[in-house]
């Protein structure tokens, strides 16, 4: 019988050197094959076993038939080992978890508005990409993305040589600080918002640190926003996946299970302890 | 005594000696007093509670509580006061903070035993009088039982019925109990052959659930961050695959309170799973009067521990071997 | 309505599957059920005193996987072994009703196959109370369970010579015919007796109108804000007792463990009492000891009822009210939010 706890072995094929602290790993299975399939959102559970196990975004697009994709930042043990790791490298993976950003109802025929910092775009690359593949079924689709610096900047290859150049895209890219070498905006996510005044009619998916998540949201009501308009992911510690060793539990939903997408109107409903 | 407790809390809250007050609050039943602080005269003559039920010690809460601004009001058994010097010489309690009361104390009982003791099931009271505790059902029933016969086990074994630090106290002072038998129980553990002591504790250890009741209601146990609860440190505080690991636990702890451990009987009367987790920090106190000489944590806040005393009469490390254990093992 | 004498069933039942019982040679206050040797007339303990029995579902450690690490490849073995069946005898109406709550976590998709392969294994004979076994500590009653005539598989009242027997589920039915040649068939009476002194008796408990009303779901953010929980809170000391002494507890922890010739996968008990429960690289979503101690009551009072059609997370076992160490408990909780509710 199945158990969701036991995990697939994954190998990884391919290493890119995004930010000076964030990778993006490319995995199959020991037979070439991608590990699950997912929806554009969800998570999976990565693992180095005698290191620790621990909940990441899957980045890559469901419309990608051939591998999985985690973009990872260095920040505790499990990520610093997968960081060391060299191509060739087998993991372990179970998944997919969670519930999935709403592509194919509330999001469809929408006009799409992206706000992204640092990391954060990990989450939302899979959407990009998936509403990308299926162009005709989204309105127009603005990215705003910023990062503490030019460098910080998480998938700028794939931003620069293949979004900025879809039809229908905007990408809008920003980073904290002046610095040799940008000719583009400078300032915080929040505030280029504002500055951009994008159409009140769009659907908004936003993601990154909390601080961001706070100001942005601010910055989208002073623009007539409302909250039934936003969507964005919640990260909690997670052992189990499947919302029973109860550590994501917020209120009567588990961030493992019920999310990690919650719309923000739903999570003003919920205490708030994330 | 509650009454007299309870007067001097509203009085020094009223003229503002304390702003606070450190007690023991009244629960639903007649024995499940919850440690507290009142901050008005009238949560005093609400709630304030003092029984036979209030084993509880609570100097650890004054880490906390003499950082805060304002002076509070702590009250003190003999053996509570004692972790309290020992806290402030460890420097973990701001003195100036705290307006101490010693209460006197003839022994704490334990509801677990009174129920054995007493057969008594759906208990309705406890009235105590003379040494003797009587027991009123639910239905009606009368038990009576001699205090003496259902103590805390800490107090079976008291230490000292006088208080090392206080600022006041109420009722009469007593004295360091000299024929104290609390190493007797130690004794009996020494004169078992290394195998049957393994098999004492890893029976007594083996209902362990690692719940941490032991380390988190102990007044030796103030970090900031305990090393059990840091992911990182290999020695986890919760269940581990291998119940060897798990003993360990209460064996690194148990060294870890050497010296400071003033025999409060706190770690035993919160187990859960009745583990006479005392035995193992008796049986260290008993080796430092042997191998150092008498010491007591916690009897003045002056005298510089054993542990970190250093001087040259100090036994060396090989008095392990000559006490029978073995070199290489 | 069968009847047995314990001389005759004990047996009768070890010869056929793994039985287990109340063991009272236990230390008082820690009886865990252990397998059947003898039995002892003296085991009619108050639920309080007994260890729960949800470690033979779901047990403080257990092992789930192993891992072999060789060079940059990792070889998964599933240690996953099916149980043999087994009996666990004398289930008190509140801790059978904990299985029922564990069920509801662990048997929803997915399900953890790890808690389902023991608890498809198990058949329960539960016991019902009687007026010596109940504590002031006791309010199951709240919660809807009646300990004069608990669910399981098979029910049980014990008259002081013999047990009464009612099958209440197939596996019960399947229970009882497999031991059949020791068992008398009766009428009734001699169960009713026993039923009317345990209502009485019950009746006469200091927690005897203790109710769950007020708390539904439409109150989670009322009795999230309340102010009471600072002052529940304070004594906390932030150890696992409440939390592991609990029959409905459920959480855990995932880990690894270096064995030295592999690596092996366990969960293990944990708490949402302790500091680092939810403790992340970069953060803590709950710092204060007040915050995990209202996560640990809103969880059983609001949070689980909301997900799963108004059952709590508590079957007023008494359990934490006996234990804690600081004699703080749901009881005290519920007072204190439902005052709450009258101002």
């Amino acid at each position: 019988m199945n158990e969701t706890l036991i995990p697939v072995i994954g190998v990884v094929t391919d290493i890119r050197i995004d930010t000076p602290d964030v990778k993006t790993f490319r995995v199959v299975t020991p037979e070439g094959k991608k590990p699950f399939e997912h929806l554009p959102g969800q998570c999976a559970m990565v693992s180095i076993p005698g290191v620790g196990e621990a909940m990441f975004s899957i980045t890559s697009s469901p419309t990608n038939q051939e591998f999985m994709e985690f973009s990872i930042k260095k920040c505790g043990c499990l990520t610093e080992w997968l960081h060391a790791m060299e191509v060739g490298q087998q993991v372990t993976v179970r998944g997919p978890y969670g519930n999935a950003f709403p592509v194919e109802t509330e999001l469809r025929g929408k006009d799409l508005l992206f706000i992204a910092g640092g990391i954060g775009l990990a989450p939302l690359r899979s959407v990009i990409n998936y509403c990308r593949h299926y162009r005709e079924n989204y309105g127009t689709i603005d990215i705003v993305y910023g990062s503490r610096s030019k460098e910080d900047l998480v998938d700028y290859r794939e931003i620069i040589e293949e979004w900025m150049t879809s039809e229908g895209v905007k990408v809008h890219l920003t980073i904290d600080r002046e610095q040799e070498g940008w000719d583009g905006h400078v300032g915080f996510v929040p505030n280029y918002v504002k500055e951009l005044t994008p159409d009140v009619k769009k659907t908004v998916l936003v993601c990154g640190p909390p601080i961001m998540i706070k100001f942005t949201l601010a910055a989208l009501k002073e623009l007539g926003f409302t909250e039934e308009q936003v969507y964005t992911t919640m990260e909690l510690r997670m052992k189990c996946g499947v919302g029973k060793c109860g550590r994501c539990n917020i209120g009567s939903k588990y961030v493992c299970k019920d999310g990690p997408v919650f719309r923000y109107d739903k999570l003003g409903e919920l205490p708030d302890e994330y | 005594m509650q009454e007299s407790m309870k007067q001097k809390a509203l009085a020094l809250l009223a003229d503002g000696t304390v702003d606070r007050v450190l007690g023991w609050k009244k629960g639903d039943f007649v024995y499940d007093v919850t440690p507290a602080v009142f901050e008005s005269t009238e949560e005093v003559e609400r709630d304030f509670t003092f029984s036979v039920f209030c084993g509880s010690n609570l100097s650890k809460y004054l880490v906390k509580e003499s950082r805060k601004e304002g002076k509070i009001l702590v009250f003190f058994k003999p053996c509570d006061a004692y972790s309290f010097a020992q806290l402030l010489k460890e420097h973990r309690v701001i003195r100036e903070k705290v307006y101490a009361v010693g209460i006197e104390c003839y022994g704490k009982a334990d509801i677990d035993k009174l129920r054995d003791k007493t057969g008594a099931t759906v208990i309705h009271s406890v009235g105590e009088a003379n040494g003797t505790l009587t027991v009123r059902c639910f239905g009606g029933k009368e038990h009576t039982v001699p205090l003496y016969d259902v103590l805390l086990e800490k107090c079976e074994s008291c230490k000292s019925k006088k208080h090392p630090v206080y600022d006041e106290l109420l009722g009469d002072e007593g004295e360091v109990v000299d024929d104290c038998n609390r190493f007797d129980s130690v004794a009996k553990l020494e004169a078992m052959t290394p195998d049957e002591r393994y098999e004492f504790w890893r029976g007594e250890l083996s209902r362990c659930i690692r719940c941490n009741a032991c380390r988190n209601v102990c007044p030796a146990c103030t970090c900031e961050k305990c090393i059990f609860d840091n992911d990182a440190s290999g020695v986890a505080q919760k269940a581990a695959a291998d119940s060897f690991e798990e003993n360990m636990f209460h064996i690194i702890r148990a060294f870890h309170v050497v010296g400071r451990c003033t025999d409060c009987g706190e770690c035993s009367r919160v187990c859960p799973q009745q583990i006479p987790l005392h035995l193992l920090n008796r049986k260290f106190i008993k080796d430092i009067n042997e191998l150092y000489g008498e010491y007591q944590a916690g009897a003045d806040p002056d005298t510089r521990p054993p542990l970190v005393n250093y001087n040259t009469g100090d036994v060396e490390p090989s008095i392990v071997y000559e006490r029978g254990g073995k070199e290489n093992g | 309505m069968v009847n047995v004498r314990p001389a005759d069933l004990f047996p009768a039942i070890a010869k056929l599957q793994k039985l287990y019982v109340p063991d009272g040679s236990q230390v008082s206050g820690t009886e865990l059920h252990k397998p059947f040797k003898e039995w002892k007339a003296d085991r009619d303990a108050p639920c309080e005193r007994v260890r729960t029995p949800k470690d033979f579902f779901f047990p403080q450690t257990e092992n789930l996987m192993e891992f072999k690490r060789e060079g940059k490849t990792i070889e998964i073995v599933d240690t996953r072994r099916e149980t043999e069946d087994f009996v666990i005898f004398g289930v008190r109406a509140c801790d059978v009703r904990s299985f029922s709550i564990l069920d509801k976590v662990f048997l929803a998709d997915p399900v953890d196959t790890y808690y389902k392969n023991r608890r498809e294994h198990a058949t329960i004979i539960s016991w019902a109370c009687s007026p010596e076994s109940m504590r002031e500590t006791c309010f199951c009653h709240t919660f809807g369970i009646d300990c004069a005539d608990p669910e399981g598989d098979v029910a049980a009242w014990f008259d002081g010579e013999r047990f009464y027997f009612e099958a209440k589920t197939e596996k019960g039915t399947q229970l009882l015919d497999s031991i059949k040649d020791v068992l008398t068939a009766c009428d009734e009476e001699p169960v009713w007796d026993l039923k009317t002194a345990i209502y009485q008796a019950k009746k006469e408990l200091p927690l005897a109108d203790l109710t769950t009303e007020g708390f539904t779901p439409d109150k989670m953010m009322e009795y999230f804000s309340s102010e009471k929980w600072g002052e529940l809170s304070e004594a906390c000391i932030g150890c696992g007792t409440c939390t592991f002494v609990c029959p409905t507890c459920q959480c855990y922890d995932i880990r690894d463990f270096d064995t030295g010739h592999g690596i092996k996968r366990f969960r293990c008990w944990d708490s949402c009492m302790y500091s680092d429960f939810t403790k992340m690289a970069h953060g803590n979503p709950r710092v204060s000891q007040l915050e995990r101690f209202r996560q640990r009551f809103m969880h059983k009072l609001v949070y689980f009822p909301a997900n799963n059609d108004g059952e709590f997370g508590c079957v007023g076992c008494g359990r934490c009210l006996a234990k804690c160490p600081i004699s703080m408990n749901i009881v005290k909780v519920m007072k204190a939010l439902k005052e709450d509710d009258k101002t």
